[in-house]
């Protein structure tokens, strides 16, 4: 890998069209499921870009909905010399395209587009004075946090890992993606960790002498990306943040998931980011969550 | 023959070569204006996109006189078998696509129709105008789904106002002109047959249909715009219907669209009149959904006794 960060390209390029992936494996995580694919066609996915799936065949079933693909990031992908990529999902039943991918068994197919959107900042691009990264995920937002956090440790770059969740039915993922010492947990109903919101941890990190040389890392529900948001942009703290929001086909083609800038205007989610620095967008809640 | 030796049979080789308006056509796939930004697609896959461009001749966004941001969010909610839409045509200005966007469109190395749309005819004839003037252009398409500011009215809902924005702009170019019909009228065909009588080299079909979404969970309207457009395979019987009305109504020839999601739905719009198809809706699904069709519809033809889009457009039920 490039040791100059300017030298990482900003993503990776998607093959043309979609493709059909084979289920490996599928698992209850923590009231979220995982599901991992089998990607033998696709590139290696940078941290932060996403992908739109759509289980096949079946998608559009009755009622007529799901419909389109839903835009998901993968939690982690692994390298199988021969037999391409594993890519693993993790997936909150929200509405009928996540639960209707829940559903998949391994043997099921799915259809594949992407990877998509642009890739986080190493930390020296994002702030040159960075001595690590401070990741803080919300929810299923722990997804594109642990890939990164995956890629610091292999750069050797330290990070330290804030994770908040509503209460454990909404906590998936957590053991098996962020299995290490320098995580700290937060959940809302107080079961495990703090008690309270993952910024309160956030507060504290950056209340201490380090402010200078952080660079926050951000990925949850809106609320949870526009607290953040405030909080490193009130300290001068560069921060980029992983946002969602209904989007139909991923690529720049459908103009839905518009996001309003700092400056005026929209940008296109879906290319210009997923991943935005925070001060160049006007809120991180112009959006609800986009994938039901 | 078995049934495995029929699997093995080749797919038919079928010359699907075609035109509108006298644009020579590789094939008869079009993209719905506003489905797919093929710059955009060219930064996401690549000269992959290039190399496999699928469509047959391309259509931009409609271009407006000023740039545009769009319609604030949410812009998109999904329906069953669909969606609805209110972007609000966010684009560069007249001035930006010409310099910037224009020639980098060129280098696809299909047809180029640009799509155009204004609210009042001075500002169409000047869209018109420069646009035609640019020989990269092959043809013109008017969004007249917008209201003149002088009489408030939509134009492509008046049969009177269509004819007299054509009657405007026909002299201005001899390039083709295409009217894209609105189906939100009770007779779409007074409107096309308004379009003929003021010069239209042709008509393409449908545009949305108004639709709105409410979200019960927070009691709102869901899109920013408060309505949109509703397509997607949910509208193809309307489509299919509009555009059979509308091409025994006049004789200029009909681009359909509305839905179309395979050769088969594609091969539905050739039956009820169409001489040619756009993919919209498909495209957010299936980037390659353009592609898909021109490779499924020699099979689709064979399977109906065709031997060539000539064959089935003759067979149109009138």
């Amino acid at each position: 890998m490039p040791a100059d960060p300017a030298a990482t390209p900003d993503r990776v390029q998607a093959p043309f069209g979609r493709r059909l992936c084979e289920v490996a494996e599928t698992r209850p995580s923590g009231g979220y499921r995982i599901f991992t694919l089998i990607d033998p066609e696709g590139p290696a996915p940078a941290p932060g870009q996403f992908f739109m799936l759509a289980a096949a065949p079946d998608w559009a079933r009755e009622g007529g909905r799901p419909y389109l693909p839903r835009a998901i990031s993968h939690a982690r992908f692994t390298r199988h010399p021969g037999s391409g990529q594993r890519l693993d999902f993790l997936i909150d039943e929200v509405g009928p395209g996540t639960s209707r991918l829940a559903e998949m068994k391994p043997g099921d197919q799915c259809w594949v587009a992407g990877p998509f959107g642009g890739r986080f900042s190493l930390p020296r691009k994002l702030n040159p004075q960075a001595a690590g990264a401070i990741l803080v995920g919300g929810g299923i937002g722990i997804a594109p946090m642990a890939v990164l956090r995956r890629e610091l440790v292999d750069r050797g770059i330290p990070s330290r890992s804030l994770l908040g969740f509503r209460d454990q039915a909404h906590s998936g993922g957590v053991e098996e993606l962020f299995g290490c010492e320098e995580t700290r947990l937060a959940f809302e109903d107080g079961s495990s960790g703090h008690k309270g919101y993952v910024t309160d941890l956030l507060l504290q990190l950056l209340e201490g002498d380090d402010s200078a040389s952080a660079a926050v890392y951000s990925c949850g529900p809106p609320a949870m990306l526009e607290a953040v948001r405030r909080i490193c942009l009130e300290r001068e703290v560069p921060v980029e943040l992983a946002l969602e929001s209904p989007m139909a086909c991923g690529y720049g083609a459908c103009f839905g998931c518009a996001v309003p800038k700092a400056d005026g205007g929209y940008l296109r989610l879906c290319i210009d980011g997923p991943v935005v620095r925070g001060d160049e967008i006007a809120t991180a809640m112009a959006g609800e969550p986009a994938v039901d | 023959m078995t049934e495995s030796a029929k699997a093995a049979e080749p797919l038919p080789v079928m010359d699907l070569s075609t035109g509108i308006c006298g644009i020579p056509l590789s094939g008869p796939v079009l993209n719905g204006s506003g489905t797919f930004d093929a710059l955009a697609a060219r930064r996401v896959f690549g000269d992959a996109l290039i190399e496999d461009f699928p469509f047959d001749c391309y259509v931009s966004k409609t271009i407006t006189m000023n740039p545009r941001p769009g319609n604030p969010p949410y812009r998109l909610w999904e329906t069953p078998s669909g969606m609805i839409n209110s972007i609000g045509l966010p684009g560069p200005g007249l001035d930006g696509f010409l310099e910037n966007d224009l020639g980098a469109l060129a280098e696809i190395g299909v047809p180029l129709i640009v799509s155009v749309m204004a609210d009042s005819a001075e500002d169409f004839a000047t869209l018109v105008e420069r646009v035609a003037a640019r020989d990269e252009v092959a043809g013109i398409e008017l969004n007249v789904s917008c209201p003149n500011v002088h009489s408030g009215l939509i134009v492509g809902e008046q049969p009177a106002e269509t004819e007299a924005l054509m009657k405007a702009l026909r002299p201005l170019t001899g390039k083709p002109l295409i009217v894209k019909l609105t189906p939100n009228v009770a007779n779409p065909q007074e409107v096309a047959v308004a379009a003929e009588a003021g010069g239209a080299d042709s008509v393409s079909m449908i545009n949305t249909i108004k639709a709105a979404a409410i979200d019960p969970a927070s009691s709102r309207t869901w899109l920013g715009a408060g309505a949109g457009g509703l397509s997607g395979p949910a509208v193809r019987p309307i489509a299919l219907a509009q555009v059979r009305a509308v091409s025994s109504a006049v004789g200029i020839p009909v681009v359909g669209m509305g839905g179309i999601s395979d050769a088969e739905s594609a091969l539905e719009f050739i039956l009820a009149g169409a001489e040619v198809i756009a993919v919209g809706t498909e495209n957010f699904r299936n980037p390659r959904a353009g592609a898909a069709v021109t490779e499924g519809l020699p099979l689709a033809l064979r399977r109906r006794g065709f031997g060539s889009l000539a064959e089935a457009r003759a067979a149109t039920i009138g």
